[in-house]
């Protein structure tokens, strides 16, 4: 499976993740929440930052179904799903990630018939600390 | 903007076969593509003083200089972010020829992407900034992430496959006009669209363009110059760039409307700068890597409004006849997947009048580049 490249700016992000907290990078001037992460906000132009701790609940805004070609591990698992996933205490940060029925099942481990726009979900993290989602009416 | 309106034309194209696997480098099908445009267009190699091309490709303008015995360069322009960018070599020559910074400009795309690598396929390498919050997850191809949006679209809009359809069939049927085409003498039914497999769903197989070998040229002078040319000068009439605020590459998700994409920013500055509107398009060439961004570009552009993409492409609405034709020649989905420049030089025949697929008297067309990325745009007009 591939692990995120981590860049300076996104670092922060995956160290909290690892922790088991969803953060998102936030103005420490304006307090405007800002997604991905960047040097400067794009509101006031501060380069004061700080990771601000949500509720890790969103709803589903989109999702695609990948079938092969694949990568191989990606390959073995298809048809999975992506969901695209808008969080309740900032709609208009979205995150892209995975539905499971739990941290670290496979990522066709919720049948596709339970998944649909606008389903409310609720981060989980893997023993490796990448964000995944599971229904929060199962 | 009034400096360029018309003041420069295209006067010359060329192209390679299109194949899925041809023998010669990217280096010499771009050498033939540019002879040939230059050849149509009566002009020597040694007159050429301005070169404009795009990323993700191998074929440096310093190479192809030296290898075609091109005369001294002032201008050279190299546009990124793929696909986005065919539009713009044009757009570049046009504005350093108005500008008076060069006198013939050559524009050109040379690909093998049916035989050589894709940027996304190691994956191991990962593409910086957005990989990181997307490709953990699968969302690994161009595929996966337009899918994102053509999911959203079908929930918000009642876009529906058969209107993907509509625009998967309107290209194959020109393709099955036109003999250059990967897809000439081969039809395509509803039936095998609907039972083709996925590729990542809703977009199945057809939804999605053809990998293919091959590469296309064209040459720009002033329109004053352009009246002394072997052929009839297609003018560039409009042309504008877009990479709308907050943007985000082909994951353009994090903007307050990711179904507004880059088309309507091109768009804005395109209509304004031009004496037509949408009503006065006579035939389009719409970037169409995917079907999905068919719907979204006739948004963009001003066909219709704000989700009636889909429903825009029923009743014929995309065929020759209907009320707006697209694709001429095939497009990215039926005649040759070459990051879309096969749509500048179908939109140069269309306005000569020699289109394998002609529609009658067409005097107008839009050329647009991909949506989904940082983008281009052209109306051209004879």
């Amino acid at each position: 499976m591939l692990t995120p490249l981590v860049d300076d700016d996104g670092a922060p992000f995956w160290k909290y993740a690892a922790e088991g907290e969803l953060r998102v990078q936030a103005c420490a001037d304006c307090g405007e929440l800002r997604f991905p992460p960047r040097p400067c906000c794009p509101h006031c132009r501060s380069f004061a930052t700080e990771w601000r701790r949500v509720s890790g609940r969103g709803r589903v805004w989109s999702y695609v179904l990948p079938h092969p070609p694949l990568l191989p591990d990606y390959a073995e698992q298809a048809p999975y799903n992506v969901v695209l996933v808008e969080l309740t205490d900032a709609p208009h940060i979205r995150l892209v990630g995975n539905l499971v029925t739990a941290p670290g099942a496979r990522l066709d481990s919720v049948p596709v018939e339970r998944i649909r726009i606008g389903a409310r979900v609720r981060v989980v993290f893997t023993s490796t600390g990448l964000p995944q989602w599971v229904l929060e009416r199962p | 903007m009034t400096v360029l309106k018309d003041a420069t034309a295209i006067v010359g194209i060329g192209q390679t076969p299109f194949a899925r696997q041809l023998p010669e480098t990217e280096r010499m099908l771009a050498c033939r593509a540019i002879l040939a445009a230059l050849d149509d267009a009566g002009l020597a190699p040694d007159e050429v003083d301005a070169l404009a091309s795009y990323t993700m490709e191998e074929t440096d303008e310093v190479e192809v200089a030296k290898a075609l015995g091109l005369g001294d360069l002032t201008f050279f322009s190299k546009v990124g972010y793929g696909g986005g960018g065919s539009c713009a070599t044009v757009a570049h020559l046009a504005a350093a020829i108005a500008t008076g910074q060069a006198t013939v400009g050559v524009a050109w795309r040379s690909r093998k992407r049916g035989s050589g690598p894709r940027p996304w396929k190691n994956t191991t390498v990962q593409l910086p900034t957005p990989a990181q919050w997307t490709r953990p997850y699968g969302l690994l191809r161009p595929a996966d992430e337009i899918a994102m949006l053509a999911r959203r679209h079908m929930h918000e809009y009642g876009t529906t496959r058969d209107h993907l359809f509509n625009v998967a069939l309107a290209c194959r049927n020109r393709a099955n006009q036109n003999p250059a085409a990967m897809m000439y003498e081969r039809p395509l039914t509803r039936e095998m669209y609907m039972n083709s497999r996925w590729i990542s769903e809703p977009l199945c197989l057809f939804d999605n363009c053809l990998e293919t070998d091959g590469a296309l040229a064209c040459v720009l002078v002033s329109a004053e110059r352009a009246r002394d040319c072997r052929r009839t000068p297609v003018y560039v009439h409009s042309a504008a760039q877009g990479l709308p605020a907050q943007h985000h590459g082909m994951v353009n998700y994090w903007n307050d409307d990711p179904l507004t994409g880059p088309a309507w920013t091109a768009a804005r500055h395109l209509w304004k700068h031009a004496d037509l509107t949408p009503d006065d398009i006579d035939v389009a060439q719409i970037y169409d890597a995917f079907t999905a961004l068919i719907p979204l570009s006739l948004e963009g552009y001003g066909f219709c409004a704000r989700g009636e993409g889909g429903a825009y492409t029923e009743g014929g609405a995309l065929e020759i006849g209907g009320r707006l034709p697209l694709n001429t020649s095939g497009g990215g989905l039926s005649e040759a997947y070459v990051h879309g420049f096969n749509l500048i030089t179908e939109g140069v025949r269309q306005l000569r009048g020699t289109s394998t697929a002609q529609v009658p008297d067409a005097a107008t067309c839009l050329v647009t580049a991909g949506e989904g990325v940082p983008t281009s745009a052209l109306l051209l007009r004879n």
